[in-house]
């Protein structure tokens, strides 16, 4: 790398500045009109902090700030983004167009429903389409987020146990390559959490499985395919033996973008799923949302749908669809519909792709995480070597252990490259893990260029692990204390004096 | 690995006496290398109080958040701020600088309760 001049590092150093710190007394960014109200006194400092300060800065300075600030970020639509379990695939700009028609957003929840019957028809097919997508008979679009559709999940599986008084069923399974909000949502619904161990090949394992049911089973919460990126070769016998003992089989759909159009989990014999508009049907995700995540159930849950669900009524040519309370309903999951726009963009991609073009999503998804597991797989640790689905789990063990590399610095050192670190350190039960989800998206060219990228990286972990320890080293800022971040989030501006 | 001159807990720390009524705690190697590389260190106050087998704390790893244990009761009379400035140490050292608090005891006669380091391979053992 070529050192820098002291102009240029000046130059690095201005665009880290705050805004505060590039203030200057008496600048002005706008002309005041004169005044022509009585001058009123200011409150007095109890109200008013006379230490707080304003940026006094030019109109053109701060327009610099703050376009300076968004290219800091990083998303989707600046480079690869192969963050494992997340799904950040590319969303087509024409599903937000569709979703900011001013029939969709100048509407307001309370409106009579015969005045936003178009809304509604759109819920309506949107709930048809995942079903026939999942082989889920009953769909509620309620649920916020994936996490909020697991919760009405194991809400209608501990309604159904309850009305058949059978109380002692509290324990969930939950095998240790799910989701991670599986055990905090089998938590919070009041049961008692048993994790169950993968077998050599992560797969559920059947022995264990086999040993820990019996009258005290509320249900199994399953991540298919699984956080290994695996399709679990036992799952027929998994859903056996769980219903068998009497127990819901809830399955976690957040990794359904590997099996549209392929695998069914209302064919597999699930009760109950919840899918991620927000991941596998687009959606500008991440940060915390807007997500989307309705929950579907197959025969023995659907009186316990959460509300509103919406029906359609039939009179010849003419159609009415209403929101409606199922019979034994587990209640509202949030106080209106779910997030509308977010229901639109998904029923706008499914639209645009049709039957064979969501088909196509998976195919495309396995196949691209397949190629970079098989060019990868000499370079970095494959703790699963088969067959992968939409995502592949690598390792950095060796690395750690032999040039103290670690998956962190790995992931760190991508930066560089322009991509974003792939999932780190999940799922638990692999060390040093790297999940790296490439998505149905990418072309050849891209995958390759990472491919080569990661192969270089281990390369450089091995003849000059330093450049991994310090990285990135093309950032505004290099290594953050990420931990302290999120924990003393102390964002409070003081002068330096 | 584990120094005999320790006692220790099931939830993997150990104590130091170091006189009739004051002890140092920190975690155990094992646990330092479960949890992978330590990047924060939730500590209790000096002057706050803690209960045997009670929650003290959080150590977050780049894995996982996890809930520190004490493995005394007792008052806080230092906790280690090069830990809590750079938590690496917990797994740089972790019978050592990686210690995480001095404890004034209440009930010497807990340190009862406590594994020797023959006890505490054992208890690691029969958790695989």
């Amino acid at each position: 790398m070529a050192t820098k001049n002291p102009l240029q590092l000046k130059y690095e150093e201005s665009r880290r500045r705050l805004l505060m710190d590039r203030s200057v007394p008496g600048r002005m960014g706008v002309s005041l009109p004169p005044n022509d109200v009585p001058e009123q006194p200011m409150p007095g400092s109890d109200i008013l902090r006379n230490e707080m300060d304003f940026p006094e800065v030019t109109e053109g300075e701060i327009v610099r700030y703050f376009s300076q600030l968004s290219q800091f970020n990083f998303s989707i639509d600046h480079n690869f983004y192969p963050l494992g379990s997340c799904t950040m695939k590319y969303n087509p700009k024409v599903n937000d167009e569709v979703a900011g028609l001013r029939g969709f957003t100048d509407i307001h929840p309370l409106q009579p429903e015969s005045t936003v019957q178009g809304a509604l028809k759109l819920m309506w097919e949107l709930q048809e389409y995942l079903a026939e997508i999942t082989g889920m008979p009953g769909v509620s679009l309620a649920p916020m987020a994936g996490a909020d559709g697991e919760l009405a999940g194991m809400l209608m599986a501990r309604a159904y146990h309850l009305e058949r008084g059978d109380t002692q069923r509290t324990k969930v399974l939950i095998p240790d390559s799910a989701h991670g909000t599986n055990p905090a949502t089998a938590t919070m619904s009041g049961f008692e959490v048993v994790t169950l161990p993968s077998d050599a090949r992560g797969d559920t394992d059947l022995d264990a499985l086999r040993n820990s049911v019996g009258d005290d089973l509320a249900g199994l919460m399953i991540t298919l395919p699984s956080t290994l990126g695996l399709f679990d070769s036992n799952i027929d016998q998994v859903v056996k033996i769980v219903r068998d003992a009497g127990g819901i089989v809830y399955g976690d759909g957040a990794n359904l973008n590997a099996l549209l159009g392929r695998v069914r989990m209302g064919d597999l014999g699930f009760d109950v799923m919840h899918s991620n508009l927000h991941k596998t049907f687009t959606q500008p995700h991440g940060g915390g949302g807007p997500g989307s995540g309705p929950v579907l159930v197959g025969p023995r849950l659907l009186p316990y749908l959460p509300t509103p669900w919406v029906t359609r009524r039939a009179d010849g040519e003419d159609e009415t669809f209403s929101f409606t309370t199922p019979e034994k309903s587990i209640g509202r999951m949030a106080a209106f519909h779910g997030n509308f726009g977010a229901l639109v963009r998904a029923y706008a991609y499914i639209s645009t792709l049709g039957k064979e073009g969501i088909a196509a999503i998976s195919d495309d998804a396995v196949l691209n995480a397949n190629y970079v597991m098989s060019q990868l797989k000499d370079d970095y640790d494959l703790p699963y070597d088969r067959v992968c689905m939409h995502e592949v789990v690598l390792s950095a063990r060796t690395l750690k252990r032999q040039h103290g590399v670690s998956a962190l610095d790995v992931a760190k050192r991508l930066i560089d490259y322009g991509i974003h670190p792939p999932t780190m350190y999940f799922p638990l039960i692999v060390e040093e893990a790297l999940m790296v989800e490439p998505t149905e998206t990418e072309s050849k060219e891209t995958l390759d260029y990472f491919i080569e990228v990661m192969k270089t990286i281990a390369r450089e972990a091995r003849d000059e692990p330093s450049l991994l320890h310090d990285a990135p080293h093309d950032t505004p800022n290099s290594r953050l204390d990420e931990a302290r971040a999120a924990r003393q989030p102390d964002l409070r501006w003081r002068r330096q004096t | 690995m584990n120094p005999a001159e320790l006692k220790y807990s099931e939830e993997h720390e150990w104590v130091q006496v170091e006189s009739e009524t004051v002890v140092l705690v920190g975690i155990t190697e094992f646990a330092a290398e479960s949890l992978g590389d330590v990047v924060y260190v939730d500590l209790p106050e000096v002057d706050a109080n803690v209960g045997q087998f009670e929650k003290m704390g959080e150590i977050e790893s780049v894995k996982a958040v996890s809930d520190l244990y004490s493995p005394v009761s007792g008052k806080i009379t230092e906790r280690n701020e090069q830990v809590l400035d750079n938590p690496q140490l917990v797994n740089d050292a972790p019978f050592e600088g990686g210690w995480l608090i001095r404890v004034l005891l209440d009930d010497p006669s807990q340190l009862d309760k406590l594994m020797s380091a023959d006890q505490y391979e054992s208890f690691l053992a029969s958790q695989d």
